[in-house]
């Protein structure tokens, strides 16, 4: 039998009508699959898959994926561990040292730059923004590499995904250097993993107990000894705890109320880090004293005082809860398969992740094997992200990306910069969203200075004049044929009948700059 | 330098933006047009839910001291103390360049406005306020877009996707709907040309983008407004020089504020304007008079007073709103800052408002007037101020008032526009 056969979890114990049914609902999907050895995929289906668990084709993927087959692709994606990264994106990777370093490091040295900011004054200040700048380039530059370069691509999409998902903001203080260790450390292990343990790892994150202020959190009348935010903090902070139920898990109609909200920023009093301490990596602490000690009742459940673990189990308590489980199911549907997506799809992944205790590689394979998303969502196009289209078009170039300057400023005017969502609902990733006329025009610009070869990604920065987003007069120009192989029956005839109808140096740009490639 | 610049010409204009607004410069811009000019309308939305009782400051509640330890907006006279407006309320001194507008009578607020819909999540209260439907979530279209669909286009002018202009590289909710608008990018690349502009290449995506789905017609309202609104916003052809003296505009939202009015003052069609600005989530130690708060409250009070100063004459035909989606709990929290909250306060800015008064019933901050126990509650509907604004400032029939905002409520009406 197939590969998938190894992510159906073990039966645990007596399964109920639904369960079953699903597992019904597997056998006749069965029937429709191709053999395992040797299957094929047209070149639709092949298409279709590289837009939607991967950031469009690069040149040959679409072969690849039509030889291996719709199936072999999809269960090799979903097993990223086993696919070898090549060994130039991993030396590339290494090389990004400052963005490599640990949580409790990069907070170390934040608050180095901070000292020498206060002592050497406009010097200082210098410094300490061209070390700040440096760390962010570097942590966009890993990002960006992965997502074009990476052969785990369906992991740089659930990254993509689950980042925003458990969004946190680089331009507030202290996670300007702490972002891209909190999607290394917090997100990335776990996109495929239980969501019990992603929503934990993001929670104990020092990136997350900044950005929601859960670290300043405390029982009423708390007196702290000595300076800064940490010490003077006295009293409930319910930030983390509102966002925590309506975006990470329940959802905003998730049946909570104000009361329930409070209650369970009690509970997580005394989560928190001390940005001083630079010598552990673990950076989390519980703070005994910080914590509130009182009884709770929260949502229906009394809960006794039990310290730390009063958090720990309300996380237990949020991530096997059915209306998690439901919310999370819609909105992977709703950023793999549709934007409007379909509630008996929804209702299978959910009862997948109820089944399988929030086994997310299991709900992402209950979806990925459904005839609504390879199906129906042959015909239907999603409309890309800003983040989505610059990846994909680089991608589909054949463009190495060895500077990341230039695409930083093309994602800030397209409105999605990197790390750069203000708010914790994180970027969405709907047409209404996004289409709209402005976005037409940046789209078709920046698509216009890719094909002529005018971006400077493919060279250092520091050989860049002014090492920011120029454009250079003279680079090599994007092959349109070559282009037009890449990427198959994602340029529909009626496109090509104008591309090639058209002046030839303008026709890569106009490949790029469609709106068959605008949607994915 | 630039900033300098700016900065200084801020202050220039805070004493010399009271001649144009008198009545004698009313009567002075009201012999070049025979009919009357087109009404307009600005909403600036303050995403994030901005705390309220930091701006218009209800310094006579004593309530206010005892819950604000440290965050409080001290009394008119004290060190770092309110302006005050009417013997009740103070304006935030970081705010006092409105004071102009204030005093001419071109501004007003209402205090303990908001939403009936408890929510306290950020992004369901913003969809409310910007549906105009609070407490339904199916509405699909945003209240501004059905507020285009009953407004007449502007005299002698043709139906265009720029009679509703929003400024960012997103369409907010609040233009959803049937009818087309433009968006403009943030910063200065509002007004340069793009790639689209050398015939060939627009030649060509204009044939690939000449259908009538929904990219087409995204693409072909771009292209549509783009040349005008690159001429509007090119200052060394502006009619009117005077309002920003050509010198060269700042990024951020005063410069995008600046360059909105810039644009309704040089195109006609432009009805109404939308901007948004973030970061008013105010957790942690947001300070008083001074600090986080105070410091974005005097961005914003810059860019209002860039939009009502480049509007120039404009402005007596325009209403200018502001607006957030709740207000923040009338307690401090443990650092400093304060939680989601629920009644707010609305601003009312431009010719057509009856201004210089703090409009709404104060419902007091005793612990047993609170909303739950802990927000200002709320005594006015947003949609009755919204309502009177389009009613008054946009000239809507009453009949019509019904459609863009559905079962609003019609009681306790404010009266804050001009008769």
């Amino acid at each position: 039998m197939n590969a998938s056969l190894n992510i159906r979890p073990r039966p645990r114990r007596a399964r109920n009508g639904a369960a079953a049914w699903v597992l019904a609902l597997f056998v006749s999907a069965a029937l429709a699959e191709p053999p395992p050895l040797g299957g094929s995929a047209t070149p639709e289906e092949a298409a279709h898959l590289l837009n939607r668990i991967a950031f469009g084709p690069r040149p040959g993927d679409l072969e690849r994926v039509e030889r291996e087959g719709v199936n072999r692709y999809i269960d090799q994606q979903l097993y990223p561990e086993k696919i070898a990264l090549p060994n130039e994106l991993v030396q590339r990777l290494a090389s990004l040292s400052d963005a490599n370093q640990t949580a409790g490091q990069l907070v170390g040295e934040f608050r180095a730059g901070q000292r020498l900011a206060k002592r050497d004054g406009e010097e200082g200040k210098e410094k300490r923004k061209e070390m700040i700048r440096e760390l962010v380039e570097q942590s966009a530059e890993a990002r960006l590499a992965s997502a074009v370069d990476s052969p785990r691509q369906l992991e740089e999409v659930l990254v993509d995904f689950w980042y925003n998902h458990f969004n946190v903001f680089s331009g507030k203080g202290l996670d300007r250097v702490l972002v891209a260790n909190y999607e290394r450390d917090a997100i990335r292990p776990y996109v495929l993993g239980h969501f019990r343990d992603l929503l934990g790892a993001t929670a104990h994150h020092p990136a997350m107990l900044f950005y929601l202020d859960n670290w300043l959190s405390t029982v009423a009348g708390y007196q702290g000894a000595g300076g800064g935010p940490l010490a003077k903090a006295s009293g409930l902070n319910e930030n983390y705890a509102r966002e925590l139920m309506e975006l990470h898990t329940l959802g905003v109609d998730g049946g909570y109320s104000q009361k329930d909200v409070t209650e369970l920023a009690r509970m997580l009093t005394g989560w928190t880090f001390d940005p001083r301490d630079n010598q552990s990596d673990a950076v989390f602490r519980f703070d005994d004293k910080r914590h509130d000690w009182g009884e709770k009742t929260w949502l229906g459940y009394h809960v006794a005082p039990r310290g730390q673990a009063e958090g720990d189990w309300a996380l237990d308590v949020l991530a096997a809860s059915p209306i998690t489980a439901r919310h999370i199911s819609y909105e992977l549907a709703q950023y793999f398969v549709s934007d409007d997506p379909p509630d008996a799809l929804v209702k299978r992944m959910t009862e997948r992740y109820l089944a399988t205790r929030g086994d997310l590689r299991a709900v992402m394979y209950v979806m990925l094997k459904s005839r609504e998303f390879q199906v129906d969502g042959l015909s239907k196009p999603k409309f890309k992200t800003p983040f989505e289209y610059v990846v994909s078009a680089l991608r589909a170039s054949g463009v190495e990306v060895v500077n990341p300057r230039p695409l930083l400023g093309v994602l800030n005017q397209l409105g999605e910069p990197l790390y750069g969502c203000q708010t914790p609902d994180g970027y969405k990733n709907t047409e209404t969203a996004w289409l709209n006329p402005d976005a037409m025009t940046r789209r078709i610009d920046f698509a216009t200075v890719v094909a002529a070869g005018r971006l400077p990604v493919d060279v250092p920065a520091e050989n860049v004049q002014g090492g920011g987003p120029v454009m250079r007069r003279n680079g090599a120009p994007i092959d349109a044929d070559q282009l037009l192989v890449t990427l198959g029956p994602i340029i529909s005839d009626k496109t090509r009948a104008t591309v090639e109808s058209s002046n030839p140096q303008l026709r890569a740009a106009l490949v790029l700059g469609s709106p068959d490639f605008m949607g994915r | 330098m630039q900033r300098r610049q700016f900065a200084g010409l801020m202050a220039l204009s805070a004493g010399s933006l009271l001649l144009p607004l008198s009545k004698s410069a009313f009567a002075a811009v009201s012999d070049a047009p025979v009919n009357s000019p087109p009404r307009r309308l600005v909403v600036v939305f303050m995403r994030g839910a901005v705390d309220g009782l930091s701006i218009v400051v209800p310094y006579s509640d004593r309530n206010y001291y005892t819950a604000r330890s440290t965050i409080a907006i001290a009394r008119p006279g004290q060190d770092g103390g309110a302006i005050d407006l009417d013997g009740r309320f103070g304006l935030n001194p970081a705010l006092s360049m409105m004071m102009p507008l204030w005093q001419s009578q071109r501004l007003a607020f209402v205090a303990a406005a908001g939403s009936p819909d408890a929510t306290r999540s950020h992004f369901d209260a913003q969809d409310y306020m910007e549906s105009g439907t609070p407490g339904r979530k199916g509405t699909p279209d945003g209240w501004m877009n059905r507020l285009l669909g009953v407004t007449p286009v502007a005299p002698g002018e043709a139906p265009s996707p720029m009679r509703a202009v929003a400024i960012g590289p997103t369409l907010p909710r609040i233009y959803a709907g049937p009818i087309s608008v433009s968006n403009l990018p943030n910063g200065a690349a509002a007004g340069r040309a793009t790639v689209l502009d050398r015939p060939a290449i627009g030649g060509a995506f204009a044939q690939m983008y000449q259908g009538d789905d929904k990219l087409s017609r995204a693409y072909q309202d771009a292209q549509s407004s783009h040349r005008e609104i690159m001429a509007s916003l090119d200052t060394s052809a502006s009619k009117d020089p005077s309002a920003d003296n050509g010198a060269p505009l700042p990024n951020g939202f005063p410069g995008d504020a600046a360059r909105l009015a810039t644009l309704m003052r040089n195109d006609a069609r432009v009805q109404l304007g939308f901007m948004a600005v973030g970061g008013w989530d105010t957790h942690a130690n947001q300070g008083n008079a001074k600090g986080q708060l105070a410091t974005r409250l005097s961005q914003l009070g810059e860019g209002l007073m860039a939009l009502c100063q480049g509007l120039g004459a404009t402005l007596n035909d325009t209403t200018v709103v502001v607006v957030s989606e709740f207000g923040r709990t009338v307690r401090q929290n443990g650092n400093g800052g304060t939680d989601h909250g629920h009644g707010n306060v609305m601003w009312v800015m431009g010719g057509p408002v009856a201004g210089g008064r703090v409009y709404g019933q104060w419902p007091g901050l005793e612990d047993n007037h609170l909303y739950e126990g802990r927000d200002v509650a709320v005594t006015t509907d947003f949609r009755t101020v919204l309502g009177e604004v389009a009613e008054r400032g946009l000239l809507l029939p009453d009949d019509r008032l019904s459609k863009v905002f559905p079962e609003a409520p019609t009681a306790n009406r404010l009266k804050i526009m001009r008769a």
